[in-house]
């Protein structure tokens, strides 16, 4: 469980996150939407260790985040961020055996031959038959799947995704968030998102944390939040909402005010 | 490993006073294994292949190697293709303390250890000069960072000519050092750089699977466990003490760090558990081919082996920087 207390952090003197409290359950799938600059992926960033609060409490499993060496954490959180990985001339196998790195010593050893599991999270994202190319030879979207297979082979307890389905055409966004929730389910690990596309948050998430201004706005399951008064509030964007015919999420129509 | 040995009997070989191949390894058998007895070969010979040539191309060996490793590591942590200890100014850096102590002589008195030691204080403080020249709102673009480094470089380039100008005695000594070269040292130097190079090369290797992480940026190496503060300072340190050692004895010898882990990286891809070793190796043996060009090309007068690595390094930075430009799309 990941517990945030009255979090509040200011950057260049400018506050980017005020007063945020959360609590994040085991094996659940949480959902961060807001508009740009709410502060999302600084919150993100709190969480996955690489900025600090200013002010607040924050836990992983009860330990505070201070406490964590950056090894140990490495073990226990991952993150996918946007944009994925620069074309480089690894091949796929050698990046996604990198996400090891926290379970080997300075030689590359670690006890457990990692073969097997690199194997089957390969075949899992649909990479195996890509194994051996370089990356900078991959498209956008294969790329992007490999950094998701560097995060699996990481094997963490705490998956954190920063706006992964940046860039993507909508078939990989669709199959990004389909391998990631299905391997979330069968591992019992806790998902965290940054997501842009609130259809898309309502689908896959278990809860949703609307974030505006740095501070938390609204949360709760998908039905309780996505509606047409707090994405007007929030985004300053008028809309309607629909159930989905099939799920019965609330899905949102974007409703344009030219035409009137 | 061949390719060392068999450059380190060639180059022996090869010079004003040519000595047949098959001398140079029985001298240099009976000289390694302390055997008794010439093996019939001249005296000369056995004198300008052990004590004039011998250590001189050790020489060339040690600072080609520190030179190459300090590429290799400035390249990784800064995640700059075109970074090496001559661009990045740190070279030169390191010649205004070492210049300072030659200068006025300090090592005859406290030791020549001071030498790369001050090298070492003034090479850090330009680092640290030129990275935060170049760094805007904690990003660093590729080539702002090299463009501070060769501001930084032209100052302080400056300030070494303005050194040697007002001594009277050192004048030639330092002006030939500033060209780079290693010519007229002797066994000393070697073990001057020695410990350096070993020290650097075990703290890189040890590092060099996290400069792979590296590759992806700071945020991500960090996302996989690597204290990254804490990685980049060591680097830094490390790539600056072995310019530092570099730059005592052989001067400003500029480019070395650039092309060799570029070929290695070309052979190799850009695994730096391999292209760390191999730089060492292969800096070695650049720099050996570059100083036995030094010497004999235009023999008797030698040519400053400084001289002979910029007309090699100048154009392949050239066309790394083009090449760059190309896959940019045209901006630079």
């Amino acid at each position: 469980m990941i517990e945030g207390k009255a979090l509040s952090l200011s950057l260049d003197g400018k506050r980017v996150l005020s007063d945020v409290s959360f609590r994040f359950h085991a094996g659940g799938m949480y959902g961060i939407i807001g508009p740009n600059g709410a502060g999302k992926s600084t919150l993100l960033s709190l969480i996955a260790g690489t900025a600090r609060a200013d002010a607040g409490q924050l836990a992983l499993d009860g330990k505070p985040a201070g406490e964590w060496t950056r090894k140990a954490l490495a073990r226990h959180v991952a993150v996918l961020q946007q944009g994925g990985l620069s074309p480089v001339g690894f091949t796929v196998k050698e990046v996604v055996g990198m996400g090891r790195f926290p379970y080997q010593n300075w030689m590359g050893e670690e006890n457990a031959d990692p073969a097997p599991l690199i194997a089957r999270i390969l075949e899992l994202t649909g990479l195996s038959g890509l194994a051996d190319r370089q990356i900078d030879r991959l498209s956008g979207g294969e790329r992007q799947r490999v950094a998701l297979a560097k995060v699996m082979v990481q094997e963490p307890r705490l998956l954190l995704l920063d706006e992964p389905t940046t860039y993507l055409d909508i078939g990989y966004q669709l199959q990004l968030l389909d391998t990631v929730k299905q391997w979330q389910r069968e591992q019992g690990i806790t998902v965290v998102a940054v997501l842009h596309d609130l259809n898309l948050a309502a689908q896959y998430c278990d809860q949703l944390f609307v974030l505006c201004n740095g501070r938390i706005e609204a949360s709760g399951t998908p039905e309780a939040v996505v509606n047409a008064e707090l994405v007007e509030r929030v985004y300053g964007a008028s809309s309607v909402v629909v159930r989905h015919p099939v799920s019965g999420v609330p899905q949102l129509l974007l409703h344009s005010r030219a035409g009137e | 490993m061949l390719l060392l040995a068999a450059s380190i009997v060639v180059s022996l070989s090869i010079g004003s006073a040519s000595v047949p191949l098959s001398d140079v390894w029985r001298i240099l058998l009976n000289y390694v294994t302390g055997a008794a007895g010439d093996g019939g070969a001249d005296p000369t010979a056995i004198a300008i292949v052990t004590q004039v040539r011998l250590p001189r191309i050790v020489l060339a060996l040690l600072v080609g190697a520190c030179l190459s490793l300090a590429g290799a590591g400035f390249q990784g942590v800064l995640r700059n293709p075109l970074a090496d200890p001559f661009t990045l100014g740190v070279a030169t850096g390191c010649s205004v303390g070492a210049a300072f102590i030659l200068l006025f002589g300090y090592h005859m008195t406290v030791g020549m250890w001071l030498i790369p030691g001050v090298a070492f204080v003034t090479g850090i403080a330009t680092l640290g000069v030129v990275v935060t020249l170049a760094r805007a709102r904690g990003a660093m673009n590729i080539q702002t960072l090299i463009l501070s480094g060769v501001i930084v470089q032209a100052f302080l380039g400056a300030v070494v000519s303005l050194m040697s100008s007002m001594s009277q005695g050192v004048v030639n000594e330092i002006n030939a050092w500033l060209m780079g070269s290693i010519s007229a040292r002797g066994w000393e130097h070697a073990q001057l750089v020695l410990p350096f190079l070993a020290v650097g090369a075990v703290v890189l290797i040890r590092y060099a699977m996290a400069l792979n992480l590296f590759v992806f940026g700071e945020r991500h190496a960090s996302h996989l466990g690597i204290e990254v503060e804490r990685t980049k300072l060591s680097v830094l340190i490390v790539s600056t003490l072995l310019t530092a050692a570099a730059v005592s004895v052989a001067g400003v010898v500029g480019f070395v760090g650039l092309v060799i882990p570029h070929l290695i990286r070309l052979i190799v891809g850009p695994d730096y558990r391999l292209i760390v070793p191999l730089s060492a190796l292969g800096g070695g043996i650049y720099l050996l081919w570059a100083d036995t060009l030094a010497r004999t090309v235009a023999s008797p007068k030698e040519i400053p082996l400084g001289v002979v690595t910029a007309f090699i390094g100048a154009p392949f930075f050239a066309y790394l920087l083009y090449r760059r430009k190309m896959q940019q799309g045209g901006t630079l």
